[in-house]
């Protein structure tokens, strides 16, 4: 379960945000500027609220009341960014095995296989990110993120910068992923999107969660 | 023409194992200074980055001067050195590197800052919810991508300390075998009669090895860039 409850001033901007999450996806939905990105980053741990306090499966990541913080690398949260984020220097292979590397992880050929079939990047291993398509590198970040054996991932508009084409070759793996069981949020401003992928929903509109819910608080919802 | 003496073959290789080392000893400090400087704010920042770039600026033999003051051997942290740790510059051919060292610095620390700069800070937040430390975010991320601009301040810096002359022969002399280098070599034939023919042999191998240097450092940064853009 993930419990957030924080406020945090970016220059004129103010967030304020309280939610709490059973979902398997809980899908983060507004527009662009509602401070979606903020919120995860502070999941993250990337970002630190001014005030709050986010716990995970009852561990404390932040608690200002405390002082408490869990820096990035220990919290075991996977990331999708929007842009992927591959590592230039490292060919496919490298990339997928970055988080297993970092944290002494033993190798897990099983584990690696399914993720590569999953995702069907198997035939990719040995391309660097520069010659990857825009899909493509959007799956290896995916699969990136879950080879690190995360407790939650965390998908900042991962068919953001994809055209409807790329969209809907993603969009398959998105859903096998959430039938894998991992809980993840996910952030969109897609509507449609999210009523495929997330079992509850928290709407966010300049900074403030609007409403909670299942899918159905989509309903004629317009964020942009 | 091509006929190279005894003597001036110690001064090129003297020249070179003094630069190499020069090279090598600066490089650590002159990556964990252009990170400092690139990366983090500080009270005294501009006044270290000045100092940083003094010896571009000041005349050799001033730097030369202040070595010998410091480092000599009744200089305050040379004494130390001699007393506690066996380590002498003063006349030596580890002075002549740690006056090319200091000389070179300059060279060696900017094109690493900039790299360090030019680095897409997202790529080491994203090594962080991997699970990297900051150390290994450091070493697998940011190190790996600052390498050409690494590269290309190693090669500028070498061809410096090799060529420096005013901080060298202030500091350490010119002792032939010990602290006379190509460039010493060629101020002390060019003051002898029919010393000509030998000066100019140095000053062509002198060529060649900065041009060398040239060349080197222009294709390990197209490696390094292409290696980086995934060709």
């Amino acid at each position: 379960m993930l419990r957030v409850e924080v406020t945090k001033q970016l220059g004129e901007f103010s967030l304020e945000a309280s939610f709490t999450s059973e979902g398997r996806v809980t899908g983060l939905f507004g527009a662009s500027g509602a401070g979606k990105t903020s919120l995860i980053n502070m999941i993250a741990g990337l970002l630190r609220p001014d005030r709050g306090v986010i716990t995970l499966d009852g561990e404390t990541l932040d608690d200002t009341t405390t002082g408490a913080h869990v820096p990035p690398h220990r919290r075991r949260i996977g990331y999708v960014f929007q842009d992927a984020r591959l590592f230039p220097h490292l060919d496919v292979r490298q990339n997928l095995d970055y988080g297993r590397r970092m944290n002494g992880l033993a190798e897990d050929p099983a584990q690696h296989a399914r993720i590569t079939g999953l995702l069907d990047i198997g035939g990719l291993l040995d391309r660097r990110p520069g010659k990857l398509s825009g899909g493509e590198r959007q799956r290896v970040a995916l699969g990136r993120a879950l080879l690190s054996k995360p407790r939650l991932l965390l998908l900042d508009e991962p068919l953001g910068s994809l055209d409807e084409g790329r969209k809907v070759e993603i969009l398959p793996y998105l859903i096998r992923l959430r039938d894998e069981g991992i809980p993840m949020v996910y952030v969109s401003h897609d509507a449609a999107e999210l009523r495929q992928l997330a079992t509850q929903i928290v709407m966010l509109r300049n900074g403030r969660v609007t409403a909670l819910g299942g899918v159905k608080v989509l309903t004629g919802s317009t964020p942009a | 023409m091509f006929d190279i003496s005894p003597t001036e073959w110690t001064a090129i290789l003297l020249s070179l194992r003094v630069a190499v080392i020069a090279t090598l000893v600066a490089t650590p400090f002159g990556i964990a200074l252009a990170w400092l400087l690139a990366r983090h704010n500080f009270w005294g920042k501009s006044i270290l980055d000045a100092l940083v770039h003094l010896p571009l600026v000041l005349p050799p033999v001033v730097t030369g001067y202040l070595l010998l003051l410091t480092f000599g051997r009744r200089g305050m942290v040379g004494a130390w050195l001699a007393d506690n740790l066996g380590i002498v510059f003063a006349f030596r051919w580890t002075g002549a590197a740690l006056a090319c060292g200091v000389m070179s610095f300059p060279l060696l620390v900017r094109p690493i800052r900039l790299s360090i700069e030019a680095i897409d800070r997202r790529l080491e937040q994203a090594s962080s919810t991997l699970g990297a430390a900051p150390w290994q975010v450091f070493a697998t991320v940011t190190l790996p991508l600052a390498l050409p601009g690494i590269l290309a301040g190693m090669v500028l810096g070498f061809a410096k300390a090799i060529g420096e002359f005013g901080a060298t022969i202030t500091f350490v002399s010119n002792i032939p075998g010990e602290t006379q280098t190509i460039s010493s070599a060629i101020y002390s034939l060019i003051q002898t009669p029919d010393g000509d023919r030998a000066a100019g042999r140095l000053v062509l191998i002198s060529i060649v090895i900065a041009m060398g240097a040239l060349i080197a450092s222009e294709w390990f940064a197209r490696r390094a860039t292409q290696r980086l853009h995934g060709n």
